[in-house]
């Protein structure tokens, strides 16, 4: 038991408080591979509102826009309409299932390179050291006392931070509108307000984010770190450090002065220095490594000086590790990559990518919807018919206004009409216009003998005029008076 | 509570003084963000007192100095959708009614104006889907008593039915063959059974053909030598499958023995003329809407003069 007053000791904080991390610049495999992911990831998610997609004079012609207003998702070749959205659930799914075989391939690959918190903070990070040096000039800046100098240089670094910060969240709202009009309204002050809000608050998050959170993101908000902990096993890589061959550490001089007796970790604290989540990957695999694997071009580069062999800290599986531990030969690539788990994951990620290319080029583009009117169910008419009536839902999914027959089975002696014309011109089918890329309600009338069943199924249908194979079908009924008085 | 409050040693705190036990209970200040919220609610609700409606009296609240009330704010509300609809209400006005049809997007407004004003004037006979009842015309179906254009109709909505203070109502009455002794009992089971025989709902009897010779006499005057009615007089065509009260015998022959008289209120007092457009083009749009014909005017003409007969 503890003594309560050890507990109420005022020095002892509830939570760690944050020590700040000022990662040394470092250059290597690693980093430059960083350096591509960040500019391709930064690309896409700059350029892609700009490109251009024509399809025709009745859509947006943005490849990549959602249109909340219109309520269309246009992706390039595919248009999204909101009853279809099970398409972008089932991207997220493939998403996720993405995630699993990345981790359970690769470790937390997706942590240390294109995670938008990893980009934005190495670029934040970036800024920094341009700005207020390397890590130990940052260090001192840090302990310098507020004076003209350190007012500047904090001035200058938020100011840049800001400026990213804001053309990230201009560049989202790229992707809600037609991004070149939407770039003269947003400057002539003639955009949404929430076009605006949105760069305002992603102004403030990314620099919030980006410039103070930074690990703490990962270690405390992030809940993908913990879902990757159990995910991952012993056929996973991870950025290892070798302690049977690093441990004891000593520096070049001691092993020199007693050899055989020190491992190859000089204690150099390189690996510590480049980290840009602070930790020492000493310690073993944590849930702050992101494996950047910025520690492994730092060891890499002491082991290049010192003449020692690479790959103190390096990516292994546990199990090669166990394998290296022990003296024997890593176990075959191909075989950890290709083990039950990763050959799951990937078959159910096939399939339901395989499944919904398969549901996008087979999806009707014509929808019928048919809702019987309740009051009044049904009408006697004079001439001793029955009368119905339905309203309807014709959607034209094409990018062209398309000419609609509407017909419908099996009801004996029926007629129908819309609302635009009338009994006399009625007939068995009934043509009508509905609009490019939209839906046209109407409301149709039928009309039967009176002789029949109170209740009779019978079903609305749809064909394109254009095109016989582009039809739909719904089920509906028509209803009599209980009894021809 | 008797006991003494004494200082928590560790935390420096007092304790409320009661022990329950042994357990005591620490008198923490409240923190100091909490107290503040908490000042800031009281001089907000001063503020809305002064402001807004707030202190009871004894017919009302006190009424701020904002003078605002959540009446008034309705009204206001009212007053600017109003404002908005007036467009609408002078396109409705300043054309002939048979010309709105000419622009879809104003008859689709005067249809779904005259949806709400039916739901407020008109359901409580005519049914919330217009689907009438027993003495209360279906304005759904292709049957009309007084004519099925929109002008026809507007003229309804105006003017009304059987209105006795109004030289301008729609007015037809049938005598009532029993009750005044015009015919016997067993004459109005003739008519019955000849009625009924029009509408295909009894077959040829003695009855029936006795019956015939009796509609010639005294019916067809008003419902014409077939039976078909008379639009002008609102007498019912009497060979369709649609009626008003019902052509069973019981029902028949209590309609020729009394008589009907259906009233129906006469809107234009009551109701602004755009309003009643939009009621006309409303029920003229639930399907059995009926296109002008050509010589509409004269039929006009012909309610008052057989109006003037009547009176």
């Amino acid at each position: 038991m503890s003594n309560p007053k050890e507990i109420l000791d005022p020095e002892l904080k509830l939570y760690e408080a944050r020590k700040n991390v000022y990662p040394k610049a470092v250059d290597g495999t690693f980093r430059r591979l960083k350096w591509v992911i960040m500019a391709i990831t930064l690309a896409i998610y700059y350029v892609t509102p700009w490109i251009r997609w024509d399809r025709g004079p009745y859509a947006p012609n943005q490849a990549v826009l959602v249109d909340l207003a219109n309520r269309r998702f246009f992706m390039f070749g595919i248009e999204i309409w909101p009853h279809e959205f099970y398409f972008v659930a089932g991207m997220l799914v493939m998403a996720g299932i993405g995630l699993f075989l990345v981790t359970s391939a690769v470790g937390r690959a997706w942590c240390g390179y294109s995670c938008p918190q990893t980009v934005w903070t190495d670029l934040f990070q970036h800024v920094e050291r341009a700005i207020d040096g390397d890590r130990n000039a940052q260090f001192r800046l840090q302990d310098a006392p507020w004076g003209p100098k350190k007012i500047g240089k904090r001035l200058l670094k938020w100011s840049v931070w800001l400026f990213i910060g804001f053309w990230t969240g201009g560049a989202w709202i790229m992707y809600f509108a037609d991004a070149p009009t939407l770039v003269v309204d947003f400057w002539t002050g003639q955009a949404a307000f929430v076009a605006y809000a949105t760069v305002g608050v992603l102004t403030i998050t990314t620099f919030i984010f980006g410039g103070f959170m930074r690990e703490q993101v990962c270690i405390y908000m992030c809940p993908w770190p913990r879902i990757q902990t159990a995910m991952m096993d012993e056929k996973s890589l991870t950025v290892t450090y070798k302690d049977w061959r690093g441990e004891p550490r000593g520096s070049v001089k001691k092993a020199e002065a007693q050899p055989g007796s020190f491992g190859d970790c000089i204690d150099c604290n390189q690996c510590v220095s480049v980290c840009p989540t602070g930790i020492d990957i000493r310690e073993g695999p944590q849930i702050g490594c992101i494996t950047c694997a910025l520690c492994i071009d730092a060891c890499d580069k002491v082991m290049d000086q010192i003449g020692r062999p690479r790959g103190l800290i390096d990516y292994a599986t546990l199990e090669d590790a166990e394998l290296e531990k022990a003296g024997k030969p890593h176990a075959p690539i191909l075989k950890t990559l290709f083990r039950p788990r990763t050959i799951l994951y990937s078959t159910i990620w096939g399939t339901i990518g395989l499944a919904m290319l398969f549901a996008v080029g087979n999806r009707t583009r014509i929808d019928i919807s048919a809702n019987h009117d309740r009051n009044p169910v049904y009408v006697q008419l004079a001439d001793g018919h029955v009368r119905n009536s339905y309203t309807i839902n014709l959607r034209n999914m094409e990018n062209r206004p398309r000419d609609m027959i509407i017909g419908m089975t099996k009801l004996n002696g029926a007629v129908m009409w819309s609302n635009a014309g009338s009994r006399e011109t009625a007939g068995q089918t009934l043509v009508t216009k509905v609009p490019a890329d939209s839906i046209a309600r109407l409301r149709l009338y039928v009309a039967a003998p009176s002789a029949g069943p109170v209740r009779e199924e019978f079903a609305l249908t749809v064909t394109a005029a254009d095109d016989a194979e582009a039809k739909d079908i719904d089920e509906v009924f028509f209803e009599r008076p209980e009894t021809g008085e | 509570m008797s006991e003494k409050k004494r200082v928590d040693e560790p935390t420096g705190t007092e304790t409320v003084g009661h022990e329950w036990d042994g357990i005591e209970e620490l008198d923490t200040p409240m923190p100091r963000w909490w107290l503040m919220t908490l000042y800031a609610t009281i001089v907000w609700a001063i503020g809305y007192v002064i402001l807004y409606p707030a202190i009871p009296m004894l017919n009302s609240a006190s009424e701020g100095l904002l003078g605002w009330s959540s009446r008034g704010d309705y009204a206001m509300q009212v007053a600017e959708r109003q404002k908005q609809l007036e467009p609408v209400r002078l396109a409705l006005v300043s054309q002939d009614i048979e010309a709105i049809g000419n622009d879809p997007q104003l008859l689709q407004q005067a249809i779904e104006g005259g949806r709400s004003a039916f739901k407020v004037h008109c359901v409580q006979c005519h049914g919330s889907g217009a689907a009438g009842s027993k003495g209360y015309p279906n304005l759904n179906d292709d049957d009309w008593l007084w004519g099925g254009d929109l002008t026809a109709i507007e003229y309804t909505l105006i003017h009304g039915i059987r209105n006795p203070d109004h030289d301008k109502t729609r007015f037809s009455q049938m005598p009532a063959f029993g009750k005044d002794g015009i015919l016997q009992s067993n004459e109005i089971q003739d008519l019955v059974s000849y009625v009924r025989l029009l509408s295909g709902r009894e077959k040829q009897s003695a009855a029936a053909r006795r019956g015939a010779a009796l509609f010639e006499t005294n019916c067809a005057v008003c419902h014409g030598p077939d039976g078909k009615g008379d639009r002008v007089q609102g007498a019912p065509n009497l060979t369709d499958a649609i009626s008003l009260y019902g052509l069973d015998r019981a029902t028949l022959t209590e309609t020729i023995t009394n008589a009907r008289y259906g009233v129906m209120p006469r809107w234009g007092q009551r109701l602004d003329p755009a309003t009643i457009r939009m009621l006309a083009a409303y029920v003229h749009s639930l399907g059995g809407g009926e296109k002008a014909p050509v010589a509409e005017p004269a039929v006009e003409a012909k309610v008052e003069s057989g109006e003037d007969e009547q009176s």
